[in-house]
C-alpha cells in the first residue's frame, strides 16, 4: 500500500482547542487573511476567527430555508467569489447547527472547487460515529478529500462520541504531502501549544487512548456509539411521524433527512417564543432543536406543541 | 489517534483507485503550500532530557526538568492527591461540560489559598477567578484580558532572567515585553538596587510581572522588606502587578509565607492579576490545574470582568478540563486530606531544602574555594549555580550531569545517592 500521505496529530483541547490551533497556525505561519464559514455555522467558529484578527471573515451560503436543505449552488458561487488561499471550515458530518450534510456527489464537487481555489481546509469533525452510527460512513468526506490529494487539517473532538465533554479531549490531525512538511507544521503547532498552555490535560486522552488500543473496548465503544446514534435517529423518525400524523402544516421530511444532534426545524422566531412561553420547551431562536433532548416520554408533548405553534402563529 | 486516518489506512481500495490522480495532484501542490513554514526550534529543556535519556552512564543525573522527584529520582504522586482522586472517581460523576470559568468550588478554594483564609476578596465577591490550564494557561488568560482591556501601556516588564515561556505567552496575546534587572550574577542573589532603579524608570501604567515565590529559574527571592519597598515603588508609578505563583507551599513549606508578597501588595492597596499553578504543589502536572484571578474594587466590577474573561476563554478552548481541578478542590475541601496534603508538601519542600544543604556541605568539604552560600540562600526547585556555559558543558561531558546552559539545576533531581557525585562534578568544573 502506498504511503502517499503523511498524517500526524497534536493533542488539542477538544474540538475548540484543535480548531484554534489550526486557525492560529494558518494565520501566523501561512499569512492567512480570509476565512470562509457556512451560513449558519457554530457561533464559536466566527468568535475564534475574530479573536485571531483574521482580516476577512466571510460566510458561504449553506442553509436553504425554502428546501430546509443545502443551498449547494449558492455555496459554490460563494466559494469561487472568495480569495484564493482562504481558510475554509467544513463540517465533516452532522453539520452544526442545521443537521444538513452534503451528499457524496456534492462533496466531490466541493472538493474540486476547494482545490481550484487553493483553500486551506479545516474539517471540523465533532461527531464521527455519532451521526450515522458508523465511524467510516461519517468520515467519508474527510477520506475523499485526502484521496484527492488535498493537504488538510482535521479538528477532532471526542466530547460527544466518548461523552468526555469536560475532559477536553481532541486531536488536531495534520495531513501533509511529505514527512518533512508534516514535521515542520507539527513543530510550529507545538510552539503555539507551548505559548498557550504548555501541554494538554492527560486524563481524558488516556481514557480515549486506552479504548482505541484495546480491541474489546474498541468494539464495545463502537456499540455504544451505535446506541447513541440510533436513539437520535429514532427520535427523528418519531417526531416526524407524529407531526405528519397530526397534519401539521408544511413538509417534515427534513427532520429525518438531516443528521446528527441538531435539526434546523424551520420554526420561526415567533413560533419558538411561543413554545418557550406556553409549553416550557426551550430551543434556539433559529429554530435549532437538539434531538438529544427528545425522549419517548416527551415526544407527544413536543409534537403537539409544535403543531399548536405552527398552526397558531403563521409568521 | 487520528481516527479518520487510522481507519483510512485499512481501506486500500480507496487509496489504490485514486493514487495516480493523487500523485499528479501532489506534484502540483507540494511546493505551493508549506514552503514558508520553518522547522521550529526544539524545546531547550526537553533537549536536555533527551540527551540524558541517550546517556548510558550509570552515574548520570538529570537536573534539567522542573518536576519534583523523590529520593529515588522517581515522580512523586502525593498520597493525599491519590486519595482525593479515588474519592472523586468513586462518585461516578458524569462528564458534562464544565462552566466556561471552570469549577466554582475549585476557583473559590484556589483564591482562598492565595489570598488567605477569610480574605475580604472571596468573602465579598471582589475577585474574578477562573480555572486556567495550569499556570501557563492561567497566564495566557490574563495576557488575553490585558491585551484587550488594559487601559495603560501594554508592555509587560519581566524580571531578568525569567521563565523562558513568559515571553511567548505574552507575545501570543499581542502584548510587548521588556525587562527589569533581577539576578545579580556577581552575588548569585537579588539585584535589589538594580530592580528598584529599573522600576522607577518603567513608564507609568505599564504591567510588571512578579514571581510570588521561588523565582524560576534563579531561585532568588526578594526579602520581605524588599518586597515592601518594591510594592511602594510600583504603586507610586501606577504600574499593574501581575503575579505568577507556581510554587505556593513548595518554596518554604509554608503556604502563607510563600503567598506573602501577594498579600503585601493587596494590603498596600494594589489591584492585581494572579496566575496560580497546582502542578508542583499537588503533583498534578499533566492534569493542568490552575487558576487566574483579578482583584476588583467592587462586586459589579468583578462580574463585568468575569463576563469578558469568559468570552476570551470561549474563543480559546470553550471550557476547561475538569479532572485535575476536581482533584484539587477535593483535597482543599476535605479537612483530613488537606491536612495530609500540607504535610506532604512540607515533605517535598524539606527534601529540597536538605538537598541544598547537602550539596553545599559537600562542596565545602571538597575544599572548594568558591562561595556556595547561594545554594542555600536560594529557594524552591531551582538553583542558579553560577556556572558558565563552558563549565556546564564540562559537567555534562565529564560527569554526565545534565543541566541547562545558564547554569540552572533542578534541586528536585538531586538525591542522597547522587549528591556526592554532583558535588564532585561541580567542584571539578569550577576550580
Amino acid at each position: 500500500m502506498l504511503a502517499v500521505f503523511q498524517a500526524g496529530g497534536v493533542q488539542g483541547l477538544s474540538g475548540t482547542g484543535s480548531l484554534r490551533l489550526a486557525m492560529t497556525f494558518l494565520k501566523e505561519q501561512c499569512g492567512a487573511k480570509a476565512c470562509l464559514n457556512s451560513k449558519p455555522t457554530w457561533g464559536n467558529h466566527l468568535l475564534m476567527f475574530r479573536h485571531l484578527h483574521y482580516e476577512d471573515i466571510r460566510e458561504y451560503r449553506y442553509w436553504d430555508p425554502s428546501t430546509k436543505g443545502l443551498d449547494f449552488s449558492g455555496m459554490l458561487v460563494d466559494f469561487r467569489a472568495a480569495p484564493d488561499k482562504s481558510v475554509v471550515v467544513l463540517h465533516a458530518c452532522a453539520h452544526n447547527p442545521t443537521g444538513v450534510d452534503p451528499s457524496h456527489e456534492q462533496w466531490k464537487d466541493i472538493c474540486k472547487v476547494v482545490q481550484e481555489k487553493k483553500f486551506y481546509v479545516i474539517f471540523d469533525c465533532a461527531y464521527q460515529g455519532f451521526a450515522s452510527g458508523d465511524l467510516d460512513k461519517d468520515a467519508w468526506a474527510v477520506r475523499y478529500f485526502v484521496s484527492q490529494g488535498v493537504e488538510l487539517f482535521i479538528a477532532q473532538s471526542f466530547a460527544k462520541n466518548f461523552g468526555l465533554y469536560n475532559e477536553r479531549v481532541g486531536n488536531l490531525c495534520v495531513v501533509a504531502a511529505t514527512p518533512d512538511a508534516l514535521e515542520r507544521i507539527k513543530s510550529q503547532v507545538k510552539l503555539i501549544v507551548r505559548g498557550n498552555y504548555s501541554n494538554p490535560p492527560a486524563h481524558g486522552a488516556r481514557v480515549v487512548n486506552t479504548t482505541l488500543r484495546d480491541p474489546e473496548l474498541y468494539s464495545e465503544w463502537k456499540g455504544c456509539i451505535k446506541t447513541m446514534a440510533n436513539r437520535v435517529l429514532a427520535m427523528r423518525k418519531a417526531l416526524r411521524d407524529r407531526l405528519e400524523a397530526l397534519g401539521t402544516p408544511g413538509k417534515w421530511n427534513h427532520i429525518t433527512d438531516q443528521i446528527g444532534m441538531f435539526s434546523y426545524t424551520g420554526l420561526t422566531q415567533a413560533q419558538v417564543a411561543y413554545l418557550v412561553e406556553h409549553y416550557h420547551i426551550y430551543l434556539m431562536k433559529s429554530g435549532r432543536v437538539s434531538m438529544c433532548g427528545l425522549s419517548t416520554s416527551n415526544l407527544d408533548y413536543v409534537a403537539k406543541a409544535m403543531h399548536d405553534a405552527i398552526t397558531k402563529i403563521t409568521t | 489517534m487520528a481516527l479518520p486516518f487510522k481507519v483510512y489506512r485499512s481501506c486500500p481500495s480507496l487509496l489504490q483507485y485514486s493514487s495516480k490522480a493523487a500523485g499528479a495532484v501532489l506534484q502540483q501542490r507540494t511546493n505551493a503550500w508549506w514552503s514558508q513554514v520553518e522547522l521550529g526550534p526544539p524545546d531547550v529543556i526537553l533537549g536536555v532530557s533527551e540527551a540524558f535519556k541517550r546517556d548510558t552512564d550509570p552515574k548520570k543525573i538529570n537536573l534539567g526538568v522542573g518536576a519534583y522527584r523523590d529520593d529515588n529520582g522517581k515522580p512523586y504522586v502525593l498520597p493525599s492527591v491519590r486519595k482525593a482522586e479515588e474519592l472523586m472517581m468513586s462518585k461516578n460523576l458524569d462528564h458534562e461540560y464544565a462552566p466556561i470559568g471552570g469549577s466554582a468550588e475549585f476557583c473559590k478554594e484556589a483564591a482562598n489559598l492565595a489570598f488567605g483564609e477569610g480574605n475580604e476578596y472571596v468573602k465579598n465577591n471582589l475577585n474574578a477567578t477562573v480555572q486556567g490550564i495550569s499556570g501557563t494557561g492561567s497566564l495566557r488568560i490574563g495576557a488575553a484580558f490585558l491585551s484587550k482591556f488594559f487601559p495603560g501601556n501594554k508592555v509587560v516588564y519581566m524580571p531578568s532572567p525569567t521563565w523562558g515561556n513568559h515571553g511567548p505567552i505574552f507575545k501570543h496575546a499581542g502584548l510587548d515585553v521588556a525587562s527589569y534587572r533581577y539576578y545579580d550574577k556577581n552575588t548569585c542573589g537579588f539585584d535589589f538596587q538594580g530592580a528598584m532603579d529599573d522600576i522607577k524608570n518603567i513608564p507609568d501604567k505599564s504591567i510588571i510581572l512578579l514571581h510570588a515565590c521561588a523565582h524560576n529559574p534563579t531561585g532568588v527571592d526578594p526579602k520581605p522588606e524588599q518586597w515592601k519597598e518594591m510594592s511602594q515603588a510600583i504603586k507610586s508609578k501606577n504600574i499593574f502587578p501581575y503575579f505568577d505563583m507556581a510554587y505556593q507551599g513548595f518554596a518554604s513549606s509554608d503556604f502563607d509565607q510563600d503567598a506573602m508578597p501577594i498579600r503585601q501588595f493587596l494590603a498596600d492597596g494594589h489591584q492585581i492579576a494572579l496566575a496560580q499553578s497546582f502542578a508542583k504543589n499537588m503533583g498534578l502536572y499533566g492534569e493542568r490545574a490552575g487558576a487566574f484571578s483579578l482583584t476588583c474594587i467592587s462586586k459589579e466590577e468583578a462580574e463585568r470582568n468575569m463576563s469578558q474573561i469568559k468570552i476570551l476563554i470561549r474563543a480559546l478552548y470553550s471550557n476547561p478540563p475538569i479532572h485535575g481541578a476536581k482533584i484539587a478542590s477535593t483535597v482543599l475541601t476535605t479537612p483530613d486530606l488537606k491536612t495530609q496534603w500540607i504535610g506532604e508538601v512540607k515533605g517535598m519542600a524539606n527534601r529540597i531544602i536538605s538537598m541544598r544543604k547537602q550539596l553545599q556541605d559537600n562542596l565545602v568539604q571538597l575544599g572548594s574555594s568558591r562561595n556556595w552560600q547561594h545554594i542555600t540562600d536560594q529557594i524552591g526547585m531551582f538553583c542558579f549555580t553560577g556556572l558558565n556555559p563552558q563549565q556546564c558543558e564540562k559537567l555534562t561531558k565529564d560527569f554526565h550531569v545534565y543541566l541547562t546552559k545558564d547554569g540552572r539545576i533542578s534541586i528536585a533531581g538531586i538525591t542522597t545517592k547522587n549528591v556526592n557525585h554532583l558535588a564532585q562534578g561541580i567542584h571539578e568544573c569550577s576550580k
